[in-house]
């Protein structure tokens, strides 16, 4: 296929990396900023033989997604902020069932209706803990809309490898945003699922899709089960990093506040700052050992700089990756306004001076 | 030979219920495998376990079970029709289940006349955590949470589903049917029937409810639990409200 460039917007990127994994379901609900993906469900799936439909509620939505993948069949779907919290008890189900769903998180400002500005509110809830119990989703986090629509393509693939659900976070900056994308072959596979999926019982014993396990051992057994599947999963840890391991201050952050602090990070670069750049791709599993490398190949003492969307989320996981070697300080935006760059090179230089 | 008139349904598993004496599960089970075999869906059947003492389903019936989220069951159902519609999609719930938690899945999957059956075991309480009350306990009737009975004035009165139901375009089969006496083993088994036949003609939606003692929580021997029913079914009337099957498969013959 001859490579294709489109102007898109990111929530559209979204749409179409989903269409080129063959993804065959689409469930959801409306709510602001991510309409443009059922709605470019809404008109593509039906024509490509798949399936759209709008529940009732976002609990219904992320049920049927819950249906569709447990025969074996690609299914997703999309919400935002208080949305993706009516699809929490559902998603610890899904990790119990071990069921291959993609869900998109285009996150708006928070806690409550919070707003439909952007937000990275939801980091601790779509890395920490979507749902009860002790369970985790692989969560990918574009920046631009190229991203957005490769990793959304490749999420349906790693849910598959993993029989996991995996998390798009993504935000109403880079989900509204227009921008050019190359569309292209992305060679996704396609796992087989005939070793588990309920097709019906014909020629083989039935099959039992099920959480509830009131046997203590065998409860116990299925968590270190999953346990062992998310320490699997380290080997898809992505990330992008600029360092030559001469810096004072590395700046971390990830998402739409990545874009903004990249570019912040090449003025000060240009300027002669000592600065570096680490944007982690996969929220979960986090990238640890990269982080700890640039630590350990570090010639100065290091300030690790937190730049998010949000009154300090990330910034924890990049204390536990540090680990006590360097210094970790959080410059928070709570959801709301976004900073200017300008804005964001007077703060960060106060810190290296 | 002699004629064999009554045997081991073939999707029952050979194993014992974990039910308590005198519950109704392991007869509505046991019709459910008979009409499987009847129809010969075994092969293509996906039920869905939801939560409650039935949410060990897969122990008995001997076809793909998924277990879903508790109330989600018709929302799990829709996923698998609409992703597999040559699967035959069963949910198995209860009242608190169907009525209340799920009330809105239950609904809105008839309203869209999903191609689905779904059975309602209707105890008339919530059985597994111990007897609460449900939006199906009868006006004046005592449980655990409405010690001096359920108060109209306070809790309002009952949903009659299967009445609501057969109102609603999209369903093709409603009745409510009760298994305390032979005869109406008899008669839940034909609308058990029917309500998997909606399904499979593509007319819609194909509900049954079914009446079902609790003795537990009834604080009742299981007989006089099994009696109770006959009070019960002056409050939530028998039969069949709504049957699109009857009128196709006259049409078929013609």
């Amino acid at each position: 296929m001859k490579a294709k460039k489109i102007l898109v917007k990111g929530v559209e990127a979204i749409a179409l990396g989903a269409l080129e994994a063959n993804c065959k379901c689409y469930f959801g609900y409306p709510i602001t900023p991510q309409n443009e993906i059922p709605e470019m469900m809404a008109r593509e799936l039906p024509k490509r033989g798949g399936v759209f439909l709008q529940a009732e509620s976002e609990l219904s939505a992320i049920n049927m997604v819950l249906g569709a993948c447990a025969v074996g069949v690609r299914a997703m779907t999309s919400s935002s902020s208080p949305g993706i919290s009516l699809m929490c008890e559902s998603f610890s189900y899904i990790a119990a069932l071990e069921l291959p769903a993609v869900v998109v998180n285009v996150m708006r400002g928070g806690p409550g209706l919070g707003g439909i500005e952007a937000s990275q509110g939801d980091y601790f809830q779509a890395v920490k803990s979507p749902g009860h119990g002790d369970f985790h989703f692989m969560v990918l986090a574009p920046y631009n809309a190229q991203e957005a629509y490769e990793l959304t393509a490749k999420a349906f693939e790693l849910a598959e490898k993993y029989r996991n659900p995996v998390m798009i976070l993504s935000d109403a900056i880079l989900g509204q945003m227009k921008e050019p994308i190359i569309l292209k072959n992305l060679k996704i596979k396609e796992y087989p699922k005939n070793d588990w999926a309920l097709t019906g019982a014909k020629n083989r014993p039935s099959r039992i899709i099920r959480s509830l396990f009131l046997d203590s051992q065998e409860l116990k057994k299925r968590n270190l089960k999953l346990k062992n599947k998310y320490k699997k999963m380290e080997k898809e840890i992505l990330f992008e990093v600029s360092v030559e391991n001469n810096e004072k201050a590395i700046l971390v952050a990830f998402g739409s506040m990545a874009r903004i602090v990249k570019e912040v990070y090449f003025i000060l670069k240009n300027k002669g700052y000592p600065v570096g750049f680490f944007r982690p791709i996969t929220l979960f599993p986090f990238p640890v050992k990269p982080i700890q490398k640039i630590l350990h190949n570090a010639k100065n003492p290091l300030k690790f700089l937190v730049i998010e969307l949000n009154c300090g989320q990330m910034v924890e996981d990049v204390k536990l990756a540090v680990n006590g070697k360097a210094e970790v300080i959080s410059l928070f935006y709570p959801p709301s306004v976004i900073p200017f760059p300008e804005e964001l090179e007077r703060k960060i230089k106060k810190w290296i001076k | 030979m002699d004629k064999i008139a009554f045997k081991f349904p073939k999707s029952l598993k050979s194993t014992l219920f974990h039910y308590c004496p005198g519950c109704h599960h392991s007869i509505v089970h046991r019709l459910l495998c008979e009409v499987i075999d009847e129809l010969e869906i075994q092969e293509k059947s996906v039920g869905i376990a939801s939560i409650g003492c039935a949410c060990f389903l897969y122990f008995y019936i001997d076809v793909d079970i998924l277990e879903a989220p508790h109330g989600r069951a018709c929302a799990a159902a829709t996923g698998i029709k609409r992703a597999k519609p040559e699967l035959i999609v069963f949910t198995y719930q209860g009242d608190g289940d169907f009525a209340a938690i799920g009330f809105n899945e239950s609904f809105h999957s008839a309203l869209r006349g999903e191609k689905i059956t779904a059975i309602m075991i209707n105890n008339t309480l919530y059985g597994m955590t111990g007897g609460q009350v449900s939006p199906t306990t009868v006006p004046y009737q005592k449980t655990t949470t409405t010690p001096e009975g359920k108060n109209p004035a306070y809790y309002g009165y009952p949903p009659k589903i299967a009445e609501i139901f057969s109102n609603l375009e999209g369903v093709a089969f409603s009745g409510r049917f009760a298994v305390n006496t032979p005869k109406r083993v008899l008669e839940t088994k034909r609308a058990l029937k029917k309500a998997f036949l909606a399904q499979i003609y593509n007319l819609g939606f194909g509900y049954i409810e079914i009446l079902s003692s609790c003795p537990v929580n009834w604080k009742l021997d299981p007989i006089k639990a099994n009696k109770k029913i006959d009070e019960l079914i002056n409050f939530y009337t028998l039969g069949v409200f709504k049957d699109k099957v009857e009128n196709f498969l006259k049409k078929e013959k013609n």
